[in-house]
């Protein structure tokens, strides 16, 4: 399919109409795996995991002793209500027996599944580098070769353990640790794809680049472990965005994100999540950043059952700057448990976080936010602001602000508001000829454009579609 | 919802076309904020191509029947009529929301605009101007072409002296009271109604702004417009000299003339009004101890 992406006009038009058409139809495809776990969790899996990817041992070590602290460690006694059964959940699914290497290999049901996520046409002429994992394992990847000429390595991270071993264990669970969490524990024992990105010194990516996922198979857990260095004054936007189809029962996704940013590098890492409903998202997303280094993440949060994420940014040395956009939209039977964590271990670092949450028909969203100063931190700062928007009175959004300081000679600033959409804005919207839905949606997209002007062209759209199709059939 | 009541079989074009069978009659209008009655019947009927001016003091009900008009939820019409009758097809305005009301036709500059933060003037007016141009229009159906719309935007723009920046603005937020006045006028300009009331747009506007307000008033009304103008000046209707000037005092019309009208209350005021109409002037009275009454607990 020929279509011309060279204007942001019609990128946005393609962009739209694809997720309209994910959100419209289920569009499961058959199941044809060629290896199908068994539910449950225990060391033959995690064996029979590793040997499926032909690990080397110091990885199935890895995988076996974290499987341990799995085990060991209680269910966080905060955040949302994880009412999961892990017996009941599949740990590994491959689709196909191999990788496709060129887009000839790749099988025709999943090309057709990226057909309905727009992700062929979309590669061809708009996106720079495309990982597109489907199920558990990345079956397609390109990189453009002027990416490959200047030595950036990206890759599924599977293929990086093999292809790169050094690198790989040099900076694998240096950030975030099995011992971290309970589902950091689990994405180490069992995790699977996820991408691999290495920027090299000094060079700097002025195109985002890209990765679409999807789970399609039912009671199926995703654990992805994405892991991107970017080398001293080297650059990267990477950008991720999920979009799952319906399902019966429930689904596990907890990922892990891993990123170096040194000297004087910049990193920018987008997500756009719309989970369907019956999905438990319980991601750990950690930035180190050195000196002068910059880390940002934005992070957009719809659909789940319930969304645990708040990503971390540690700050390691002087001038290093950690940046925090997030926005959630709650609705019926959903929670969004959603934030960010900023830590100052040196001098001059600064931090912001800027959070908008909206909440509607029952739905709950909640920013938990932690802010910590180290006695070495001084001259640091750090801003926090929270804005929540609550569509009607059966919806509710709560706020949990920590603040942790060691050094006093630090500026903090935290700002919160709770909103509702006005009677006289909607009156005014609708005077000019704006249904109540369509008026109910601008003010809704209006309260995040201060985020989403932040995103790429085509993912601003597709939030502002996602919204508008959160937002349809919620008044009447 | 549809409020429609009669249909015109004949549907020739000769009744289609003459504007002045379009006709807006507001009959013994009575209307209550919060149960309390403010407006306590209002008869007025506007054809289409005529200029009105509603006058009156501060607080005797112009920007209610405003608002009652244009359908705000908030204002609650407990007696009395609004019917509307374009190209043939009557409408019973009191069945139809507020958004329904304004793809038929009706307009309301406000007195005072809402902001509407992270929301550009140019996207909505590009939704505002699709829906009253198409009024069959269901949502998520495509918008008037970007192009198209871009160019007309920026036409009408320039006629109002505004810069094209504007257009990217959020709506309303953080304009000085002068360009939110010039951003209803524009909004009029891109939606061209059949029925305008105007509530003091004048107010803000410096002395070149409010003659280019006029001077634009009557461009864009031109002889298709039915205009109700709420003013307290008379700058604004130097280039729409009002066929027609209304008095409301104490939540009714008490008297109706000609221009002469409006020129002798712009010179006078509104004490012979008051002496003239004692119930009214009492209902007028009473209101505002009402209020103070209220102030006070
Ligand atoms: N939303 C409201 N809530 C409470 N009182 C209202 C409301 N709207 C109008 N009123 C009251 O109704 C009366 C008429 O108000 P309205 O705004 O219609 O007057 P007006 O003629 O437009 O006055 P002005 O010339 O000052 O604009 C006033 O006493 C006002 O306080
Ligand atoms: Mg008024």
């Amino acid at each position: 399919m020929a279509t011309d992406l060279s204007t942001p006009e019609n990128a946005a038009q393609l962009s739209a109409s694809v997720v309209g058409e994910i959100n419209k139809y289920d569009f499961r495809n058959e199941e044809k795996y060629s290896f199908k776990s068994r539910r449950g969790l225990d060391a033959e899996i995690v064996h029979m995991i590793s040997d499926m990817k032909n690990e080397p041992q110091w990885m199935r070590d890895f995988r076996l002793k974290s499987l341990e602290i799995f085990n060991s460690k209680p269910m966080p006694k905060w955040g949302g209500d994880v009412s999961l059964d892990f017996n009941d959940i599949f740990y590994y699914i491959k689709p196909s027996d191999r990788q496709g290497r060129s887009w000839d290999e790749v099988p025709d049901d999943i090309k057709r599944t990226f057909d309905k996520l727009g992700i062929p046409e979309a590669e061809k002429k708009f996106l720079s580098g495309v990982k597109a994992q489907y199920e558990s394992e990345v079956v397609y990847g390109s990189l453009r070769e002027d990416l490959s000429r200047q030595g950036v390595l990206f890759t599924d991270t599977d293929s990086a353990v093999r292809e790169y071993p050094d690198l790989v264990r040099e900076y694998f669970a240096k950030i975030i640790p099995p011992t971290d969490n309970k589902f950091a524990a689990l994405n180490s024992a069992v995790w699977s794809g996820g991408s691999f990105i290495y920027v090299p010194k000094g060079v700097k990516i002025e195109f985002p680049l890209q990765a679409y996922f999807r789970i399609n198979a039912e009671n199926m857990g995703q654990f992805e472990r994405t892991l991107i260095i970017v080398d001293e004054g080297a650059q990267i936007h990477y950008v991720e965005g999920c979009t799952a189809p319906m399902y019966s029962t429930e689904s596990l996704h907890s990922a892990v994100v891993e990123i170096m940013v040194k000297k004087h590098a910049r990193c920018r890492y987008t997500t756009i999540q719309n989970w369907a409903n019956n999905i438990y998202n319980l991601v750990t997303k950690r930035a180190m950043a050195y000196e002068n280094a910059t880390m940002e993440w934005i992070d957009g949060n719809l659909g789940s059952r319930l969304t645990m994420k708040y990503p971390a940014v540690y700050m390691m040395e002087p001038g290093a700057r950690g940046e925090v956009l997030s926005i959630a939209f709650a609705s019926q039977g959903q929670h969004q448990d959603a934030g960010a964590k900023m830590v100052h271990c040196a001098p001059n670092t600064s931090s912001r976080i800027i959070s908008k949450s909206i909440s509607k028909n029952g739905g709950r969203s909640s920013y938990r936010g932690l802010v910590r100063v180290e006695k070495d931190a001084a001259g640091s700062k750090s801003t926090v602001v929270c804005d929540a928007l609550i569509l009607d009175p059966k919806s509710r959004s709560d706020t949990y602000p920590y603040i942790e300081v060691e050094n006093q000679n630090v500026s903090i600033g935290h700002e919160a508001s709770v909103s509702r959409i006005g009677e006289e804005q909607l009156f005014y919207l609708k005077s000019r000829g704006l249904s109540e839905a369509e008026a109910s949606t601008m003010i809704v997209n209006g309260f995040i454009e201060p985020l989403v002007k932040e995103l790429p062209m085509e993912y601003a759209v597709e939030m502002n579609r996602l919204i508008e199709l959160q937002m349809e059939g919620s008044v009447g | 919802m549809v409020g429609l009541t009669t249909k015109n079989e004949a549907n020739s074009p000769a009744m289609a076309g003459d504007i002045k069978n379009d006709v807006l009659t507001i009959k013994n209008l009575h209307v209550s904020v919060d149960g309390k009655p403010i407006l306590k019947g209002v008869n007025l009927t506007v054809r289409r191509g005529e200029t009105h001016a509603l006058m009156g003091p501060n607080g005797s009900g112009k920007s209610t029947l405003g608002y009652a008009i244009a359908g705000h939820p908030g204002y609650e019409v407990t007696d009395g009529s609004a019917e509307l009758i374009v190209d043939g097809t009557t409408y019973n305005l009191l069945d139809l929301e507020a958004d329904e009301r304004a793809r038929r036709g009706i307009f309301l500059a406000f007195q005072r605009p809402m902001s509407i933060p992270g929301v550009k003037l140019a996207d909505f007016l590009r939704h505002a101007t699709t829906n009253v141009r198409r009024p069959e229009r269901k949502e998520g159906e495509e918008l008037i072409p970007m192009r198209e719309f871009r160019k007309e935007l920026k036409s009408k723009m320039e006629q109002l002296r505004m810069d094209t920046e504007f257009a990217r603005r959020y709506v309303n937020e953080g304009f000085s009271g002068g360009e939110m006045k010039r951003a209803e006028i524009l909004q009029m300009a891109m939606l061209r109604p059949k029925f305008a009331i105007l509530d003091e747009t004048d107010s803000g506007l410096d002395v070149d702004a409010v003659r280019l307000a006029s001077q634009s008033i009557a461009e864009i009304g031109g002889a298709d417009m039915g205009i109700i103008i709420i003013t307290h000046h008379d700058k604004l209707l130097e280039h729409n000299v009002p066929d027609f000037t209304h008095v409301m005092l104490g939540g009714r019309i008490v008297e109706t003339g000609g221009r002469e009208l409006a020129e002798e209350l712009h010179g006078a005021g509104y004490d012979r009004i008051r002496a003239a109409y004692p119930d009214a002037a009492a209902e007028e009275k009473a209101m505002t101890e009402k209020k103070q009454a209220a102030a006070a607990v």
